[in-house]
């Protein structure tokens, strides 16, 4: 992803509501804070964990889009080795 | 929070358009507490990057020939009390600021939320605003 810089002074996604595919099967979303050495800190996170949640992933993310991310932690950080695949949650 | 002489523009960038600002869980209540007809309510932000493009499309939504009847908004991060009062009234949809919600009768019909406004330019969010009034407010 290149262009636009949402919040200039911070990465390009700084405040970007993404979503991080999680190596261990986990989904995670909210809003993009930095990539530093420990991983990508989010904000107002959201984790969907395919062992606990009900719903299907592509249903929860629908549930989340809908009714906004219903997040669960104010501050999260992904750790590096468990951040894969970054996309935009509501690409324009 | 920020000082209020640094968010007051962004204050009067909405109520200079007509919209009353509800600051207090009072005034929360008595715009939002006896629903009947069409209210908008846009939570305000001092993200410059979202709720720059977020104000002025509202100010080109409302231009539009249909609208909601009743026009408010509350400021999230600055005048907190009121904010969470106004998200009681939206049911299970999520706070995140900037965003808007439409409600008809006390229910929220649409809702734009901050995911929906990054990036995006003021045309087209005001295009989803004008969508949604043309289906609810007619």
């Amino acid at each position: 992803m290149s262009g636009h810089v949402f919040h200039p002074g911070h990465d390009e996604l700084h405040g970007v509501t993404v979503v991080i595919t999680g190596t261990s099967g986990r989904t995670y979303v909210g809003r993009w804070h930095e990539r530093g050495p420990r991983g990508v800190t989010m904000r107002d996170a959201a984790i969907y964990d395919p062992a606990s949640n009900r719903l299907p992933l592509d249903a929860w993310l629908a549930k989340q889009r809908k009714f906004g991310v219903a997040a669960t932690e104010k501050h999260l950080v992904v750790p590096t080795e468990e951040a894969g695949e970054v996309a935009l949650f509501d690409p324009a | 929070m920020y000082p209020e002489m640094m968010v007051k523009p962004m204050r009067d960038e909405l109520t200079r358009l007509g919209v009353e600002e509800l600051r207090s869980v009072p005034d929360v209540d008595a715009a939002l507490g006896e629903p009947s007809g069409t209210a908008l309510v846009f939570v305000n932000s001092v993200c410059g990057c979202a709720a720059g493009m977020a104000r002025p499309a509202l100010a080109k939504a409302l231009q539009h020939g249909t609208k909601p009847a009743k026009l408010y908004t509350v400021f999230a991060g600055q005048d907190l009390d009121a904010t969470a009062r106004a998200r009681s009234y939206f049911g299970e949809y999520q706070p995140s600021s900037p965003s808007v919600a439409l409600l008809k009768d006390g229910e929220v019909v649409a809702f734009v939320h901050r995911h929906q406004i990054e990036g995006r330019h003021p045309d087209a969010i005001a295009a989803a605003l004008t969508q949604a009034f043309d289906t609810y407010c007619a």
